[in-house]
């Protein structure tokens, strides 16, 4: 029961309804550079509240906000810059779906690296162990014997 | 046995970071606003739409921003304890009615109890971008300079409230 405002927003995210897409979708016909610049925004900004959705395609009423809000900092020609820093100073980092390299941001971009580094010296050392535990098994002169035997049917064949 | 302790041991650390990540809220997100100044605004009153309040008539004091809506099904869970805060006369507590209409509030806080000081009306949700609101109820707690000292999403409970927030504003009372 907790939090229901937000798992009813949240519904509405997922139910994409029509209507709320008709009102808007509606672009800006008199200024194409402003409704690119916001298309192009608002699918590198999350929605705080569907947290897996882009701005752009989000329907949560939040988002529809904040795409007006960038509408009208677009049609004031600010840039793509100072729209997102607008936006990260009032949500954090959080928004942006590339979030920047920063100390609390390290594990995040290096992480996988880290991870893939040392799977790699892993493997490295296990295959190097290995290697050494193979010991050779000379034959003995009743196996060489026997390894004639069959090559030499093998030719008359 | 030795090679099955790492396994093992790489085993338990993923269950360990399974089990921190299933108690941990996707939706406490770290405001940036914290350590800020809160930011400013004029909005109508909301038992009076002719006179508007300001965030600097607070300055001095230290105060709650409760975030709030009467569509909002969580505010109802948090809304007893903020009426029996209120009573304490502790810390006052600002309103603000989030994309809300005027006669719905009314009612609900007619219904509820009225524990705000002074609700105001962000009919459009503007002053709620600049504070980054994302999910009602929100409560900030703003210090005698104005200073955001700490943002709480989501309902209060009696916990929050007894662990962090009363504490936090004795300290900054005493300041």
């Amino acid at each position: 029961m907790q939090n229901f405002c937000l798992r009813l927003m949240l519904v509405f995210c997922m139910l994409q309804i029509s209507s709320t897409w008709a009102q808007e979708a509606r672009p800006m016909q008199n200024d194409a550079v402003a409704e690119a610049q916001v298309q192009r925004l608002s699918e590198q900004l999350r929605c705080l509240v569907c947290q897996n959705q882009t701005l752009a395609d989000s329907h949560a009423d939040l988002a529809q906000d904040l795409k007006q809000e960038i509408r009208e900092m677009a049609a004031k020609g600010m840039s793509d810059k100072a729209i997102i820093d607008y936006l990260v100073a009032r949500y954090g980092d959080f928004v942006r779906y590339r979030p920047p390299l920063k100390s609390t941001t390290l594990l995040l971009w290096l992480g996988p690296f880290a991870l893939l580094f040392a799977g790699g010296i892993g493997l490295f050392v296990t295959l190097r162990r290995r290697e050494k535990s193979i010991v050779d098994a000379p034959l003995n002169a009743d196996e060489v014997r026997k390894v004639r035997e069959l090559l030499a049917m093998n030719k008359e064949s | 046995m030795k090679r099955f302790l790492l396994p093992l041991v790489i085993f338990l650390v993923m269950v360990g970071f399974l089990f921190i990540g299933l108690n941990l809220d996707p939706r406490e997100v770290p405001s940036p606003l914290v350590g800020k100044p809160a930011p400013q605004f004029s909005l109508p009153r909301l038992d009076n739409p002719e006179q508007v309040f300001s965030g600097k008539d607070m300055l001095g004091k230290v105060w709650l921003l409760n975030v709030w809506a009467s569509w909002c099904g969580a505010c109802k869970e948090e809304h007893p304890l903020l009426v029996s805060l209120a009573k304490t006369g502790f810390v006052p507590v600002v309103g603000m009615d989030y994309k809300d209409t005027r006669d719905e509030a009314l009612q609900w806080l007619a219904q509820g109890g009225n524990p705000y000081m002074t609700t105001i009306m962000d009919v459009d949700g503007r002053v709620g971008i600049n504070y980054g609101v994302y999910g009602v109820p929100e409560t900030y707690v703003i210090d005698k300079k104005g200073i955001i000292a700490y943002k709480k999403t989501g309902p209060i409970t009696m916990q929050s409230l007894r662990e962090v927030i009363v504490p936090l504003v004795k300290k900054l009372q005493a300041e």
